[in-house]
């Protein structure tokens, strides 16, 4: 009886090592700008040229500029020059080894995790790696996904293998309905907040149970996503007949050999009594909208609650790292979560960029106004494609006449690698993953967040219980 | 790479759990296209009381005095001594990049996150982990002494005091196989290149699509 990790380890092995270690073949390599060019300069280097061409798929989106005005003169027209220079060194590797790359000025361009399962060069039975930690997303397929290094992307481009050492066995499984304005943001929030930031460290998370079969693939991609930020490089969800039905007709899916394929990805579950190495048990019905308050995605506590104080602290190296957070948030223990008044809000990100993240956001956003005292509420489409079918259903205009920005396709605010930043001292209601000090801009203050909560937020110009909320 | 057969040198402390690799090297420095270079960058919002720009001077820009690195005590260091899930976050390896680059040799943590862990051995800079208790009695012995140094012997799989107390460690064989003798795993995977295409002839008879129709 195997797991369904077991079963992706095993089908994957070239070579076992004597030490515990094995070579493992890798079916799919995603690749963008950020963490490619140093890999590319190794290979030439070594005059190595890759492996196998077609297994990679590369599409630039850390850097991109989201303002429509920038992207409209494609990569001359980058202001920030440092960045011009990566979105281009992209482009020439790619054109170089004649790698497929969707660049910026091509529809399906977008967030490598939104654009790879949009494709449908996601599949369930891949190993797949990209030199990008969310690269967990693509778990939600039953695929074998976790981030790599630039020497592993060097590695993998070189050999389409992979040496690595077997992780152990977790089990997530939350049971029952999901409560009204609870989302699959808030089940991984709660999650982490249960396991811990480095709760999952050495496992591979398989998310199981009602709850999270109910899920749509969107729902399990925001899931698999945030694995990482409980530590597991690893997030899976089995294959049903949800993940079938998603992937009919994609441009990269099987047509020829469909109903083959279908029939092998029926086996992509956990056997009936397979062993875990931790199993933690969630009661779907205890769950509720989340809010982070501090500089770790563990540091997360419902809408309802207020900022915990050093009295809950678990340790002693706990009690310390809450004071920093405190102090670097201004915040103070014991003060209400729906007291902290926003000054911005982000929808956007590998997280919660799809189609159906921006459908819970505009319809808490329909007919509502953003608030005053809020500087910036921008949506973020994760892809081109994403981006084009929003506009199909009219929720641009929705977010629009709320007062939302509506930007082009990329990472953006998630990281500030590009212009979309937070000034220090503000406080943003984010859909992305990290609320690390400075991530989204220096002295930025990140509260992670579902995208109806971060709606709503920027409605309200503070947290809001969506349950009980009346606008 | 670097080999790291015997190593002995200056501590200095990264006292707090869960550094993410944000902290160790801020976003703006990630577009870099090289491999160099990012050590003036290293913990960057911590260590400068200004936002630090890519193409800067750092020797221009002013210090936060109360950051660990800054202070006299500990210039020179080359092992890093930290807390538990040390390099959490993003999978950039320009976090080791730059760790290595400032002229670190050896991280000492309770724990490490994975892909980080991974990333450090492809740069010559070794991450062991030792007990809880260790790396604590390691804290109180580096905040006591000034100029406490350690020696770090991978070889042996050993972190060795200066009193000759003694705490051992483990890492993978194929790991410190190509650490002590600074090699490039990639040579060593294409030993096996005959292996790998055979895997790929079997997977393409059993799941032709994975190959692309």
């Amino acid at each position: 009886m195997q797991t369904l990790y077991d079963k992706l380890w095993q089908q994957h092995v070239v070579k076992e090592r004597d030490d515990g270690t094995a070579l493992l073949y890798i079916d799919r390599h995603l690749l963008h700008e950020v963490t490619s060019p140093q890999a590319f300069e190794g290979l030439r280097l070594a005059g190595r040229k890759p492996w196998r061409i077609s297994a990679n798929l590369a599409t630039p989106d850390h850097n991109v500029p989201t303002d429509t005005e920038e992207r409209k003169s494609g990569i001359a027209g980058i202001s920030d020059q440092i960045s011009r220079i990566q979105v281009q060194t992209l482009n020439d590797n790619c054109e170089a080894f004649g790698i497929t790359q969707f660049d910026m000025q091509d529809q399906r361009q977008g967030i490598v995790h939104v654009v790879g399962p949009e494709q449908g060069a996601t599949l369930p039975g891949m190993t797949i790696v990209c030199g990008d930690s969310h690269t967990a997303t693509h778990g939600a397929f039953a695929a074998l996904a976790h981030g790599i290094g630039t020497s592993e992307v060097e590695h993998v481009l070189a050999t389409q293998c992979l040496i690595q050492r077997k992780m152990k066995n977790m089990l997530v499984r939350v049971e029952g309905d999901l409560p009204l304005g609870v989302t699959a943001k808030d089940i991984v929030l709660h999650v982490i907040g249960v396991i811990g930031t480095a709760g999952g460290n050495g496992h591979a998370i398989e998310f199981a149970g009602s709850a999270i079969r109910s899920l749509s693939m969107e729902g399990r991609m925001t899931i698999c996503n945030m694995a990482i930020e409980a530590g597991a490089r690893v997030g899976l969800v089995a294959v049903d007949q949800t993940t079938i039905d998603y992937l009919q007709g994609r441009p990269f899916a099987p047509k020829q050999h469909w109903q083959q394929a279908v029939d092998y990805w029926r086996t992509l579950i956990s056997d009936e009594g397979a062993q875990f190495d931790k199993v933690v048990e969630i009661n779907a019905a205890d769950i509720q909208p989340q809010v982070t308050w501090g500089t770790s995605p563990e540091m997360v506590v419902p809408v309802t609650a207020q900022v915990p104080t050093l009295a809950q602290a678990k340790s002693e190296t706990q009690a310390r790292d809450w004071q920093r957070a405190y102090q670097y948030m201004g915040l103070q223990p014991g003060q209400a979560i729906s007291d902290i008044r926003l000054d911005r809000v982000f929808i956007g990100s590998c997280t919660n960029s799809r189609i159906e993240d921006l459908r819970q956001a505009a319809e808490v956003a329909k007919g509502k106004k953003v608030a005053a005292s809020v500087k910036q509420a921008m949506v973020v489409p994760g892809s081109g494609l994403v981006k084009a079918q929003a506009e199909a259903e009219g929720l641009h205009q929705i977010f629009i006449e709320a007062g939302f920005e509506w930007r082009e396709p990329g990472c953006s605010m998630c990281l500030a690698m590009n212009a979309d930043r937070l000034g220090a001292g503000e406080h943003c209601a984010s859909t992305s993953n990290r609320n690390f000090e400075g991530r989204q801009g220096f002295g930025g203050r990140t509260h992670l967040v579902s995208p109806a909560m971060a709606a709503a937020a920027a409605i309200a110009g503070h947290f809001v219980d969506l349950r009980s909320w009346e606008n | 790479m670097k080999a790291l057969t015997v190593h002995q040198g200056l501590v200095a402390p990264m006292d707090r759990a869960n550094v993410d690799t944000d902290m160790i090297i801020p976003k703006q420095f990630l577009k870099s296209i090289k491999r160099s270079g990012f050590g003036p960058n290293l913990f960057d919002e911590l260590r400068y009381l200004d936002v630090g720009e890519p193409g800067q001077d750092c020797s221009q820009r002013p210090l936060n005095p109360d950051f660990a690195l800054n202070q006299a005590r500990y210039q020179g260091a080359s092992v890093l001594l930290a807390r538990e899930n040390f390099g959490c976050g993003s999978s950039r390896e320009h976090a080791p990049w730059a760790l290595e680059d400032f002229g670190f040799r050896a991280i000492i943590a309770p724990s490490y996150a994975d892909i980080f862990y991974n990333n450090c051995f492809k740069n010559g800079l070794l991450p062991i982990v030792l007990s809880e208790a260790e790396v604590e009695q390691l804290f109180q012995a580096l905040y006591a002494q000034p100029g406490f140094e350690l020696t770090i012997d991978l070889q042996q799989q050993q972190v060795r005091l200066a009193d000759g107390q003694v705490m051992p460690f483990s890492v993978d064989e194929f790991r410190r196989y190509c650490l002590l003798n600074g090699l490039d795993d990639i040579g060593l995977t294409l030993q096996d290149a005959e292996l790998i295409r055979e895997y790929e002839q079997q997977r393409a008879a059993q799941a032709p699509w994975f190959f692309g129709e």
